[in-house]
């Protein structure tokens, strides 16, 4: 009961998450489009970068990289609080993992299409514009989607930060008023009312893709894990 | 600095880490047991129980992993540790679940079809036939999920369980000079990054071997 009558903190919670994913979702499509692309450019050199990239933030913990942000850059007299340092450590983390996904889609277009599409008098650009790229949405859509699932669900380590997060709110309310059970089982639910729909797109795209193929799920992989 | 990387703190670290390997071994093992269970119950639609392990899978996968590692802490009366290792088993059978599944839909339908034909039962056919080569399909995908969870186990830090994050993070408390934070910073990300990457590599090569 006392849950209803305090709502508040968490209907604030809710709306900072959101905010929060869709601000670290931006951020996380732009890095992951870059350095994507730039993983199967022809210039080694960019394509050492995003691998670098990619390499550190994918095997180090995405707390290390949170707490960088807000223990370690003071340091270096650069103090963020913590909203931005959410935006920023979950965008540039689930960036390396969408770069993985863009990669993939973009290698999943047969190159004989692109020497097919240049015989026709194509230019690169067009080529990309119009073979490359319409190919490569329906293949990275699923995993990005998954992707951005995990992204939300990964918000909520702000929390560890007093980052004032849903799940920030949540536990300092459990813990004030000791109303640990009401108070996870409304977040939990709020959580999973962003996460289901999205999750249960991503597999209907999937779905969709498999059975016009007939062919094996060959890109399961980039949106599974984190 | 001498003092930094003296040999009570190595020793201090040293116990995180070991910590951290011992969580991670035992949920990815207790959660690929369940997750299996979970995935031949979901995928070949068993009366009832199919459908509380599609439902279990769909809270899991929807919710945050600090949100079951907070709430299990507080509502399950067990020692830390226990209540840590329950919900990273809890949350990543899920996840398991959904890998094995995957791993159930690439076996032929030829080689049951095969087994039937010989007079083996439905449990020996799963047995023998179709989870020895679901468990081969899926060892890329099993081991992209131990390394998000040697990661992931870092948020155990949350309810005080030093694992090896932890442990840095207290060091980190006892120093003051930049060089001193950004070591520790270097050295924690570091060691996860070998031990991670190393299995990275182990996917890559196990990717790239399966034919197309």
């Amino acid at each position: 009961m006392a849950l209803f009558q305090d709502f508040q903190p968490f209907g604030l919670g809710f709306l900072n998450t959101i905010r929060m994913t869709l601000l670290a979702v931006a951020l996380a499509l732009a890095l992951g489009v870059v350095f994507g692309v730039m993983s199967t450019a022809q210039n080694g050199v960019l394509r050492g970068i995003s691998r670098v990239y990619v390499e550190l933030i994918q095997n180090t913990p995405l707390l290390i990289q949170i707490f960088f942000l807000y223990n370690g850059l003071p340091y270096l007299g650069i103090v963020l609080s913590v909203f931005p340092i959410g935006v920023l450590g979950v965008g540039i983390y689930h960036g390396a993992y969408i770069a993985e996904v863009v990669k993939t889609g973009i290698l999943s277009t047969p190159s004989g299409q692109f020497e097919a599409g240049r015989s026709q008098g194509f230019t690169h650009v067009q080529i990309m514009r119009y073979i490359v790229i319409p190919q490569a949405v329906r293949v990275i859509l699923p995993p990005l989607t998954n992707q951005i699932v995990n992204l939300i669900k990964n918000t909520s380590i702000v929390a560890m930060i007093a980052g004032g997060d849903l799940m920030y709110q949540a536990n300092s309310w459990a813990s004030s008023t000791l109303n640990y059970g009401p108070a996870y089982a409304v977040t939990g639910v709020l959580y999973f009312i962003l996460c289901f729909p999205l999750a249960r797109l991503a597999q209907r795209m999937e779905n969709r893709i498999k059975s016009s193929r007939g062919g094996r799920p060959a890109d399961r992989k980039a949106g599974e894990a984190a | 600095m001498t003092e930094l990387f003296s040999r009570d703190n190595l020793l201090f670290l040293l116990a995180g880490l070991r910590l951290t390997l011992v969580i991670s071994l035992v949920s990815i093992l207790l959660s690929l047991l369940f997750g299996t269970v979970l995935a031949v119950l979901k995928n070949y639609r068993v009366p009832v129980l199919g459908r509380i392990s599609a439902v279990y899978i769909d809270i899991f996968r929807n919710t945050p992993l600090l949100l079951w590692i907070l709430a299990i802490r507080f509502l399950v009366p067990i020692p830390a540790l226990a209540s840590g290792i329950l919900s990273m088993t809890l949350f990543t059978t899920a996840m398991m679940a959904e890998i094995v599944r995957g791993g159930l839909n690439s076996v032929d339908p030829g080689t049951v079809e095969a087994a039937q034909s010989q007079g083996f039962t439905a449990f020996q056919t799963l047995i023998y036939i179709v989870l020895p080569q679901t468990f081969r399909n899926i060892v890329p995908a099993l081991l992209s999920q131990v390394i998000t969870l040697i990661k992931d186990s870092s948020f155990l830090w949350a309810v005080a369980i030093e694992e090896f994050s932890g442990k840095a993070f207290i060091l980190m408390g006892k120093y003051t000079t930049p060089v001193q934070i950004f070591s520790l910073f270097g050295l924690v990300a570091l060691t996860y990054f070998v031990i991670d990457f190393v299995i990275s590599l182990f996917v890559r090569k196990r990717e790239n071997k399966r034919p197309a």
